[in-house]
């Protein structure tokens, strides 16, 4: 086995593997932190075993083993300090690794904890990320644009007081399932578009690893909430963004913007999925239930991938449902995305106007500078264009992104 | 576990009748299902002394508290076994005594 391929079956039981190892053995140990550092030291021996010994046939369980071994280790090592006893009761509890069979539900388990209402919403997306999707460190810091520093002491406290307030590991019931939903979805959007808009010079612009776990994690809390409507709404907003996935990428890594898309390219099996969870929540909108956020955001979303060319798009339609999606979020972000869809409406006058108004709120986010760039284009302002285009690329960070700003400027007369 | 239920307050105002008649019914649940392990109401930080004996001789003065906005005008200790059931019986005691409360575990 040569190394490359060592290090890619490494990379790939670190994307299918990571969550069911921390999840198994924080079940096991009652401890996020060892379990998380055990499943890191799992990877890690991985790295260095596979490309020698050859990649094991069941990576899943050679990983969750070794984690195991490693979390004992550790346990052992501390337990010498000061308690004999304990060590006696692990030595009896070292047996084989949970079964399969249980893992979702441990999966779950684990996203119910790292989501729990005590812990700040901030500081939920960045356990969930870390312990579930299995990020890195810097990579959370640039999702959240924060210092490394900070982001590792925010997953350090969060572990501490799980810990120490003993934040039970389970999920919640039936009756607190509804309120606890929100958080997670949140959570789970998150990850999604982490996937979706990947950051960092040495990561892939689309990171499919992360936005299938969104996907698939959606689809599990959809089993268990299927009445739930901002469950079906995220489900139907993640289809219908992922269904666009191939076709937002060219072949020379450029991302390729919405009407510049080979629709031909789009999944159509993913869009009819989305397609009918949307109508699903427009029948109950139309039984008098008041949609969420994520059902109309999925509702702009069917509209996109219901024309045949951007000529198509029905924008009074689109814009209709950003007005809809403001009263519900407050965002500045929904408020950009607007004005884009303002701009196909009411031309880029009004669309700029509406931007420059969020200036205080956004003047450190990449897409409002590409936003502002594109419409002053459109108007034929080539050096303020120009400049609004050098701020985007400075503070983008997803590599598909910069190289399509970096052409757009550069065909700037 | 024990949990450290504070209630915080910013005034030194006594519980209203009302007030005092929800924690009394509350209080009575906490014992009737096994949570109750201590309470109290405590007095105005203007009547607390602090006492630092870490050098030569005890040294007497009014507390940091004082200037502070909000204090700690009571507590709960209740016995609970994680962190969710005790956010439930933190939730119905901040709705008793209409005021704020902390839940902090005990090491």
């Amino acid at each position: 086995m040569s190394v490359v391929d060592a290090r890619a079956a490494v990379t790939q039981a670190h994307h299918e593997e990571w969550a069911r190892v921390v999840a198994s053995l924080t079940r096991r140990f009652g401890d996020l932190d060892i379990a998380e550092e055990a499943a890191a030291e799992a990877f890690a021996t991985a790295v260095e075993r596979w490309p020698a010994d050859g990649v094991p046939p069941n990576p899943g369980a050679w990983l969750t083993t070794t984690a195991n071994r490693k979390a004992i280790d550790r346990i052992r090592r501390e337990s010498k300090r000061d308690d004999k006893q304990k060590e006696a009761q692990l030595l009896y509890d070292d047996g084989p690794p949970e079964p399969l069979g249980a893992i979702d539900d441990e999966r779950l388990r684990l996203i119910f904890t790292c989501c729990h209402p005590a812990l700040a919403m901030e500081t939920r997306v960045a356990l969930t990320l870390r312990m579930v999707a299995g990020l890195t460190v810097p990579e959370i810091a640039r999702a959240f644009l924060v210092q490394e520093a900070a982001m590792a002491r925010r997953i350090t406290r969060a572990k501490d007081k799980i810990r120490s307030a003993r934040i039970p590991y389970r999920v919640p019931s039936a009756e607190d399932l509804p309120a606890r939903r929100s958080g997670v979805l949140a959570v789970l959007f998150l990850v999604f578009n982490e996937g979706y808009l990947a950051t960092g010079p040495q990561t892939d612009p689309v990171r499919h690893d992360l936005t299938a776990e969104a996907i698939r994690l959606t689809r599990l809390i959809r089993s268990l909430m299927p009445q739930d409507g901002e469950v079906a709404g995220l489900l139907a907003l993640m289809l219908l963004t992922e269904a666009r996935r191939t076709a937002r990428v060219s072949a020379s890594g450029e991302l390729v913007p919405l009407d510049e898309q080979d629709r031909g390219a789009w999944d159509t099996a993913l869009i009819a999925e989305g397609h009918r969870l949307v109508r699903e929540r427009l029948a109950a909108a139309a039984a008098g239930v008041a949609p969420g956020r994520y059902q109309v955001l999925a509702a702009i979303n069917a509209v996109h991938t219901s024309a045949r060319d951007i000529r198509d798009t029905d924008w009074s339609q689109v814009v209709a449902l950003y007005d809809q999606l403001v009263r519900l979020d407050h965002s500045p972000i929904i408020a950009l995305n607007r004005a884009i869809a303002v701009a196909e409406l009411d031309g880029p006058e009004v669309a700029l106007a509406a931007v420059d108004h969020l200036e205080d709120r956004l003047a450190g986010y990449h897409a409002y500078h590409a936003t502002r760039a594109e419409l002053l284009r459109r108007l034929g302002h080539s050096r303020q264009s120009r400049a609004a285009y050098d701020k985007a690329i400075d503070l983008a960070a997803n590599t598909a992104e910069i190289a399509y700003l970096t052409r757009r400027r550069d065909q700037l007369g | 576990m024990q949990y450290l239920v504070s209630v915080i307050f910013d005034s030194a105002a006594l519980a209203s009748e009302e007030e005092q008649a929800a924690i009394d019914v509350f209080n009575d649940r906490l014992q009737a299902e096994g949570h109750w392990v201590f309470a109290g109401g405590l007095g105005a930080p203007s009547s607390a002394t602090v006492i630092d004996n870490r050098g030569e001789e005890a040294m007497f003065s009014d507390g940091p508290f004082v200037e502070s906005k909000e204090f700690i005008a009571g507590f709960w200790i209740i016995e609970a076994p994680d962190l969710d059931v005790a956010l439930k019986l933190a939730a119905e005691g901040s709705r008793a005594c209409n005021r704020k409360v902390e839940v902090r575990p005990f090491l």
